[in-house]
């Protein structure tokens, strides 16, 4: 190969169009009274909606980093006192109820707590609860008669079920299910039931999955967050979403409600702000602009109405299983692992 | 990586160890060690991953790799691995032959349209295809599309070599009685050993690190699993144990491609008068060959591009934020470009040390960049993490951190680049200059480098292209508010938002576009067949 003047000047001239196209993308930097780092397991349209939100009404910069919700928390805990995070907000309670145990988080302003029904909130008011999601049965109408629908998650342990279900063990959403079982029926029961789910159950890795393979026919059921469901229908259409939903109730554990919630880290040097931040994801303005995003979540404040299309939150008779029976979710992961479904 | 590959001579390409007696005098002691701390660097992330699957004891050892979940993930990986890499072999191979040595009408065209597929990332194929229908989801589906998605790595380098190759060998083949077949088996394949075997180990090790089209496609393999257990408890025992069985399965794969790779000799002492081999003529055979051509450029290229255009035409969540766009797009281009540097300068010496003065060491520390290669993203970027924060807590979570993993994942294909630029240049210019009176380093600066500018080039290229299509490290380790347009392509598309993914995808690979073209020009301009 010779060098050739001709190939430097091409790759030079690449070189110098990137770079006047980098510069020229160049982030926008935003002026505000203050500046909040926001630690989010949540999908982006609803944290981008109290980001915003938030933004607007008070004049205070959010910088987001997105993780997963062990993920996040853990990484919190190994930043320590150096943690650039003001607020974390997860998709399920265990990893908040972990760094509460630790001591990472900071108390949260009562007026904050009292928007939301108690059972919603940290035991030691350590974080508050801001959107809810309902545990469902995702089925294919094709495959399963409504009167064969089942009257228990339990049930889906039973031989009947084999090869008919999908199941997706790595999501966060799930862990809480087994704990919920553990808790009302005991952690023998838990695992008998994980068990006969586990051998029933095709493997996905998390709940679009489920539904893709649910709206395809290769599998009849599957357990999901509701939210899913909804999203799916709005970006498909819903004539491509053959799939129905099928509320447990009853005070069932597959009825499960799971909190999404927001608490303040200890080592914040941004308390106050990190206080209205906190403040306005539970206000009406916060609550409401979630619920506008998309996302399709309950509300947590009773003065806003869920997206128009959801079973009244009311409704749905969820089992009395309080967050601190979940716990920081490490049990069922054990359980998890002894019956090889991660 | 092959495009690079494919700039080598034929006769160069198939001599990785006929270098070995050009070395003049001894290793330079400041070259040695600058190459072997490159590679400790690199190798940090996985001496941290030992430690970590360690620290816990052999008991937990045995609990976290001996259950049931792990043999499910190993059938899931060796599978893939097998018969993707077979697969793509099969396919690079056929589609090599057929565009340089047979008279495929449109061949000039097929070459390149065939070259295209790697501007794709394969986590945009992926989801392309998912959108369309969920059926591809599973093993067949997953392994027919990342075949498709990663052929190239084996059809680039073997056409170069098909190219260069001098027909004489084959012609006495056949006068001796061999058919054509045979011919072909015995005497043209053994011909592209090496660079047939260099290019199914970079399909292999893709296989083993990607995660994102195999999160679209919904098939577990150890890299999944491994961002799964960071979902569920990142403090990472077990995260770190599986990835530890993917360093071993790395292991092997480079010691099965050196073993594989034989001690046969391809090199000749002079690449002789070759002259184009005359074109096999294809007879009626020609119309299944440009069905298929048509096809595989449909699925590979075409559906792709075309599912893009219809997303970002028709997606319900297509309320394009072009600012955001733009933002992301320039982050994207900002830590591409300060990647492909660094991994160049980083890739530089180790290329000297293992060109100019190759040994067992030499080969060893230049081998060695290839097992953080294998490993995914993430575990890389959770290695950073917590190295940073306890030696160097002001790099953590800046963009100087970030290039560091970017340079740490994609080291071997600057340094294939770079080699291959290095090794066709003789070192006898550098020798006359120093007899001259020039000092080594000057020698070097002033002879060497100015010709092998193009293979620097190649190489901060296809960094940029690796680097452009990250993930995983990148969610983890970019500054906080930084968001690339792989980031936001995969928070858009895990959320069904097809529609508002689809420009992220587009504009990647519209910037990926560019070093592409650089790069198939430049294998264009070396490897055309000469002019008759």
């Amino acid at each position: 190969m010779r060098f050739r003047s001709s190939q430097l000047s091409l790759a030079l001239a690449g070189v110098a169009f990137l770079a006047i196209v980098a510069a020229g993308c160049g982030s926008s930097s935003s002026s505000g009274s203050g500046s909040l780092t926001l630690y989010s397991a949540q999908h982006e349209p609803i944290t981008e909606a109290f980001a915003k939100g938030f933004e607007e009404e008070n004049g205070a910069e959010v910088k987001i980093r997105y993780g997963e919700d062990e993920g996040l928390a853990s990484q919190i805990e190994q930043e320590g006192d150096a943690s650039p995070a003001d607020v974390v907000l997860t998709e399920n309670t265990p990893p908040l109820e972990g760094l509460s145990e630790k001591g990472l988080l900071s108390k949260v302003d009562s007026p904050t707590l009292e928007e939301v029904p108690s059972q919603y909130i940290s035991p030691a008011g350590d974080w508050v609860g801001v959107a809810a999601r309902e545990t469902v049965m995702v089925y294919n109408p094709e495959l399963i008669a409504p009167s064969e629908l089942p009257a228990s998650i339990l049930d889906l342990a039973k031989p009947e079920w084999k090869g008919k279900l999908a199941i997706a063990p790595s999501e966060p959403d799930f862990v809480p299910i087994v704990s919920a079982i553990e808790k009302l029926d005991g952690e023998a029961a838990a695992k008998e039931w994980l068990e006969g789910f586990a051998a029933n159950a095709k493997h996905y890795n998390d709940n679009e999955g489920i539904i893709a393979a649910v709206d395809s026919g290769q599998v009849a059921a599957g357990i999901i967050n509701h939210y899913y469901w909804f999203e799916a229908v709005a970006e498909e259409g819903k004539d491509k979403v053959p799939s129905k939903l099928h509320y447990f109730g009853h005070e069932d554990p597959g009825a499960l409600v799971n909190i999404s919630g927001a608490g303040i880290l200890a080592s914040s040097d941004e308390q106050e702000l990190a206080q209205e931040f906190l403040a306005y994801m539970v206000s009406k303005e916060g609550q409401e602009a979630m619920t506008h995003s998309g996302d399709w979540e309950y509300p947590l404040n009773s003065a806003v109405a869920p997206p128009p299309g959801l079973k009244p939150f009311d409704s749905l008779e969820p089992p009395k299983v309080t967050p601190a029976d979940l716990g920081d979710g490490s049990g069922p992961l054990e359980l998890m692992q002894q019956v090889g479904l991660l | 990586m092959p495009v690079a590959d494919a700039s080598r001579s034929g006769a160069a390409l198939a001599a990785p160890l006929g270098w070995a007696r050009r070395g003049r005098g001894r290793t330079p002691v400041g070259l040695l060690a600058l190459s072997a701390a490159i590679a400790l660097l690199a190798l940090a992330p996985v001496g941290f991953l030992l430690d970590q699957t360690l620290a816990g004891g052999w008991a937990e050892v045995e609990r976290l790799l001996f259950r049931p979940f792990v043999g499910h993930l190993l059938v899931n990986t060796a599978m893939l691995v097998v018969v993707g890499t077979a697969a793509s072999a099969v396919l690079g191979v056929a589609v090599a032959w057929l565009v340089e040595r047979t008279d495929l009408p449109g061949r000039r065209l097929w070459a390149v349209l065939a070259a295209l597929p790697i501007t794709v990332p394969a986590f945009v194929t992926s989801y392309s295809w998912v959108s369309i229908t969920p059926a591809v989801q599973g093993f067949w589906g997953a392994t027919a599309i990342v075949t498709l998605a990663y052929y190239p790595l084996i059809y680039l380098p073997v056409a170069a070599v098909l190219r260069g190759m001098d027909p004489a060998l084959e012609e006495t083949a056949r006068s001796l009685g061999l058919s054509p077949w045979r011919t072909f088996l015995r005497v043209t394949l053994p011909q592209t050993r090496v660079a047939l075997l260099g290019g199914m180990l970079l399909v292999a090790i893709h296989l083993l690190s990607e995660f994102g089209a195999f999160a679209m496609l919904r098939f577990q393999t150890f890299t999944t699993a491994i961002y799964d257990e960071y979902k569920l408890s990142f403090d990472g025992a077990g995260a770190s144990m599986l990835a530890s069985v993917l360093v071993l399965l790395c292991l092997f794969l480079l010691v099965a491609e050196l073993s594989a790779r034989g001690r046969g000799r391809y090199a000749r002492v002079d690449s002789g008068a070759a002259r184009p081999a005359p074109p096999a003529r294809l007879g009626h055979a020609r119309w299944p060959a440009l069905t298929g051509f048509a096809a595989l450029v449909g699925l590979s290229l075409g559906l792709p591009l075309a599912t893009l255009v219809y997303w970002v035409a028709t997606g319900s969540s297509a309320g394009i934020d072009v600012s955001a766009l733009l933002s992301a797009c320039g982050t994207s281009l900002e830590l591409g470009l300060g990647a492909a540097a660094l991994t160049t300068l980083l890739a530089l010496p180790i290329s000297v040390l293992s060109v100019r003065h190759p040994s067992r060491l030499a080969t060893l520390i230049e081998r060695a960049t290839y097992l953080p290669f294998a490993l995914p993203g993430i575990v890389v970027a959770l290695a950073l993490i917590v190295l940073s924060l306890q030696h160097l807590p002001a790099l953590y979570s800046s963009t100087p951190l970030l290039i560091v993993a970017y340079a740490i994942l994609s080291l071997p294909l600057a340094l294939v680049a770079t080699r291959a630029a290095l090794a066709q240049v003789p070192p006898i210019h550098e020798e006359v200059a120093r007899s001259l009176g020039s000092r080594p380093l000057v020698a070097l600066a002033r002879v060497t480098l100015p010709r092998i500018l193009p293979g620097l080039g190649a190489a901060a290229a296809l960094v940029f292209l690796a680097t452009v299509t990250e993930l995983t490290a990148t969610l983890l380790l970019a500054p906080i508010g930084t968001q690339t347009l792989a980031t936001q392509f995969w928070a858009k598309a895990s959320t069904f938002s097809y529609g508002a993914a689809a420009p992220y995808a587009a504009l990647m690979v519209a910037i990926s576009a560019v070093p592409t073209y650089l790069l198939t020009r430049r294998l264009g301009a070396v490897v055309r067949p000469p002019e008759r």
